[in-house]
């Protein structure tokens, strides 16, 4: 696994080339070093040699031998000086630092001879790198540098007193000089250790600073970037990652968290519409199911009522069955109603009346588990035009599932109602769109929080495609298809026949960008902002109309809350928190009544505190 | 001869088919039951009937094979479908296969009398039609070329602004035998084909229920109809519309509809 991680691998390529380039370098630079303090040595080693020779020159024109000797023998008293001696041409030792080795024959082929002596006949001149040699004086003792200088003739050799030396002669002897060279040696380790320690210690910060670098920069975003893929795999695509890179790995988990997004947005609607078709065979199914002995009820309950008309203490009751048994026949319509989205059979209707005939129908129920239900009607609320049967079915379900949340330890469930009245924006929902050539603007696939949203073909800067304005009139969160610049002109299309929708003399009062316009029949033309950001939007129609009347709701227990993260899923259809209990279809049908009824249901909660659904219907649809 | 019964009722559910025969026995009307269609077939090799009502949610076959079997066997007898109100698509299906009506289940015994009284008068109307020749023509005024009804008992005929009128057939004013009330419903009402847009009291007192002919938005309501009951009997096909709708979607609507225009030919 570890060789596998770029930043293994990346490390392991940085340490390599710096492995080869400091070793390169080193070797060139431990090499220069060592060739430069030999050299010094030897310029040393050349120039003690002249000064043996100089200062011992007089001595041999005398002849004084002695002084000679002793001279030699201080000389090499200095420690930089290993031996001095000096030998006439045949290799015979004639002065020596070391006593026991004059007189002694040197052997041509020994260190000090060869370099004149290896090519047959004698070489007479030498330069300095060539009269200085290298060895060791044992096999494994410390290294020796030797100079050799030869004694060339002078006319005041042959001129001297004692004649030693014919005037033919050219070099009367050599005097050979060795340094030891432990000194030098140990600063040419010493440098090499240097270089080493150094490319060692570089070629690990190196490494060190580019490891970490890459951790930083790679591995950690990419360790995020993998753990999202698998949660989002696992199914969690509300995972997103933190967006707080600029570089590409930053782009790239900004455009996961797009995708992500847009995953669970698709997912979403597939899941909404796979349920409520799933809803819909069921509903079939249950209705089918339902209908034959519904019948069996009805008929004879309605046959009977019809035979005892002479006996009204019979009527009561049956009046009672066949008038419940209708009812039944109204669900099992209306869960139809649901599945194919169909429309409630509204009439003028006192909603305080249908809560009250809803709670007493529960309530002898909800009584035995100590529920008790508190109404706190407002009895001047207009009467609306609504489907009583499906809302007292609304409010029987609300109340059932109130006592549910409540549990068995009892508590009180309050119904209350008002009329209020709301401005159109925000509760306005766009239903119809359609661009001058009467093209359907509203999509059905794509909705934005449940409702079907209006679709525009948009163009920006070379970018195509659709942007998905949110039907609730004036309340922003629309959603764009493609990504657009707020501060760029986009112009919008209609999808269908691309007819332009931007208003050519109109400017968007709180910015300035241009406006789009649609018509939604029959209410007039809508305007809007183009510009993304903007939320501007203008609806004359509804406008002008003002504020709408409406009859709010509010179903309150205070029974065990329901948590937060529960709450956007309620109303899904077959999301059940009762297990086994419920089907998990009451607040979705509950919702889809209220959506028939041009109403809104939202709730509010707190765990532990209780639950308050609020309903609201429009008094005029 | 054939021995001459009332009623055939088919029903693979005994609780309906016993329930149904009570309710009319109760009326004096004999009845006979099966409880397949293929039984239905059988029985009607030995008696004749004056009035057939049959399941549509059946096996082998089901409502609609056996409406097609019977109309190839060319029996006069007026079959009403009975269906779930899952099936409504099939309802006004059957009505153009030729069922004189249907009634949606569950029903109650006054709306099963209804229909049952209706169709056994419309059919009687029919008869008297057909034998009288010229002069009981009269008998009912069939509905106007360009309209498109569903079954005998709703009308429908496009406007040019793209809104459709409403309103009953002649043959059904006439078979319940007077009209003494309609409830109607509200302008803004939504309704779907072959759901019930209205309800028609009869003179009886039966309570007749109006299966919409096409889907749409109720935008108005005669209120001449809705005002006096007498100006619908008297101008069924023109004056007496009951309501002006924003059609959903006409022109598929109006494909599961019989043409009046083709009635004449």
């Amino acid at each position: 696994m570890l060789r596998r991680r770029i930043g293994y691998k990346l490390t392991a390529a940085v340490a390599a080339t710096a492995l080869v380039t400091i070793s390169v370098f080193a070797y060139v630079n431990v090499r220069s070093h060592g060739r430069s303090l030999l050299a010094e040595v030897e310029r040393h080693a050349n120039q003690l040699s002249e000064t043996v020779k100089s200062g011992t020159e007089y001595d041999m024109l005398g002849n004084h031998r002695e002084r000679i000797h002793e001279s030699i023998k201080r000389m090499r008293n200095q420690s930089s000086i290993e031996r001095i001696r000096v030998m006439n041409k045949s290799g015979a030792v004639i002065y020596s630092s070391d006593a026991a080795e004059i007189g002694k024959m040197v052997d041509k082929k020994a260190e000090s001879c060869y370099m004149c002596h290896s090519a047959g006949a004698p070489i007479e001149r030498l330069n300095t790198k060539e009269r200085t040699r290298v060895f060791r004086l044992q096999p494994d003792g410390p290294r020796t540098l030797g100079i050799i200088n030869p004694i060339y003739n002078a006319p005041s050799c042959w001129t001297a007193a004692c004649h030693a030396h014919p005037r033919s002669q050219v070099v009367l002897g050599v005097l050979d000089v060795t340094l030891p060279l432990a000194e030098a040696d140990k600063n040419i380790r010493l440098a090499q250790m240097e270089v080493v320690v150094f490319a060692l210690s570089a070629i690990l910060a190196l490494s060190l600073i580019v490891a970490y670098l890459v951790r930083i920069w790679v591995d950690l975003p990419v360790a995020e970037l993998v753990t999202a893929t698998r949660r989002v795999a696992g199914g969690d695509l509300r995972y997103t990652i933190e967006e707080r890179r600029q570089d590409e790995l930053g782009m790239l988990a900004r455009s996961f968290n797009n995708m992500t997004g847009k995953l669970s947005e698709a997912r979403l609607q597939l899941f909404q519409s796979d349920k409520l078709a799933s809803l819909g065979r069921l509903a079939a199914g249950v209705a089918h199911e339902i209908n034959n002995p519904l019948t069996g009820v009805l008929t004879y309950s309605s046959f009977l009522l019809k035979r005892t008309k002479d006996q009204p203490e019979l009527q009561e009751d049956l009046k009672v069955i066949v008038r419940e048994t209708i009812r039944s026949r109204e669900i099992v319509k209306s869960l139809l109603d649901f599945a194919r989205q169909s429309v409630p059979k509204k009439s003028e209707a006192d909603i305080n009346e249908i809560v009250s005939r809803a709670a007493s129908v529960v309530e002898s129920q909800l009584a035995l588990n100590h529920v008790a239900i508190s109404r706190n009607l407002d009895a001047n609320i207009p009467k609306a035009a609504v489907d009583a049967n499906q809302l007292q079915q609304v409010f029987i379900n609300l109340f059932v599932n109130a006592s549910d949340a409540i549990g068995p330890k009892g508590g009180t469930i309050t119904v209350s109602s008002a009329a209020l009245s709301l401005s159109p924006v925000g509760i306005t929902q766009i239903k119809k769109a359609q661009c001058p050539k009467r093209h359907s603007l509203i999509d059905g696939e794509v909705r934005i929080d449940g409702k079907p949203s209006v679709r525009l073909k948009a163009r920006s800067e070379g970018n195509e495609g659709f942007i998905y304005l949110n039907p609730m009139y004036a309340m922003g969160a629309h959603h764009h298809g493609i990504p657009v610049d707020d501060q760029k002109a986009i112009e919008l299309f209609c999808p269908e026949c691309s007819v332009s929708l931007i208003q050519p003399s109109r400017e968007c009062p709180q910015c300035g960008a241009a406006v789009y316009a649609f018509e939604s029949p029959p209410k007039g033309l809508v305007e809007g902002c183009s510009r993304k950001g903007c939320d501007w939007q203008r609806w004359e129609e509804v406008d002008a109309t003002g504020a709408r009347e409406f009859i709010e709701l509010r179903v309150h227990d205070d029974g065990c809350g329901i948590a937060k993260e529960q709450l956007p899923k309620i109303f899904e259809p077959f999301y059940s928190t009762k297990g086994q209990k419920g089907t998990g279809l009451g607040l979705s049908v509950i919702w889809g009544i209220v959506d028939n009824h041009n109403g809104t249901i939202s709730v509010e909660s707190e765990p532990g505190a209780g639950t308050t659904f609020v309903l609201r219907f429009p008094v005029k649809a | 001869m054939k021995s001459q019964r009332d009623i055939l009722v088919i029903d693979d559910e005994p609780v309906i088919t016993r329930a149904v025969s009570r309710i009319c026995a109760e009326e004096g009307l004999s009845v006979d039951a099966a409880d397949s269609g293929e039984a239905a077939l059988d029985m009607l090799g030995v008696r004749s009937y004056r009035l057939i009502l049959c399941d549509i949610m059946m096996t082998d076959p089901d409502g609609f094979g056996f409406l097609k079997e019977a109309t190839l066997r060319r029996h006069k007898t007026p079959i009403v479908m009975a269906t779930g109100y899952a099936t409504l698509e099939n309802a006004v299906r059957s009505l153009t296969e030729g069922a004189a009506d249907f009634i949606a289940k569950p029903f109650t015994a006054d709306e099963l009398l209804a229909v049952v009284r209706r169709t056994l008068r419309g059919r009687q109307l029919q008869n008297e039609a057909a034998a009288g020749g010229r002069r009981d023509s009269l008998a009912f005024v069939p509905c106007p070329p360009k309209y498109f009804r569903l079954g005998n008992v709703s009308w429908v005929k496009e406007e040019r602004e793209g809104t459709a009128l409403i309103g009953l057939n002649d043959l059904f004013l006439k078979t319940i035998e007077g009209v003494s009330g309609f409830e109607l419903s509200p302008v803004k009402d939504e309704t779907a084909q072959g759901a019930v847009c209205a309800t028609v009291t009869s003179a009886a007192g039966d309570r007749h229920a109006v299966a919409c002919p096409v889907g749409g938005r109720i935008v108005e309501v005669n209120a001449a109809a809705k005002a006096d009951p007498t100006a619908v009997e008297k101008d069924p096909y023109f004056e007496g519309w009951l309501y002006r709708v924003v059609p959903t979607d006409l022109q598929t609507d109006l494909k599961r509809l019989i043409s009046c225009s083709s009635d004449r030919l």
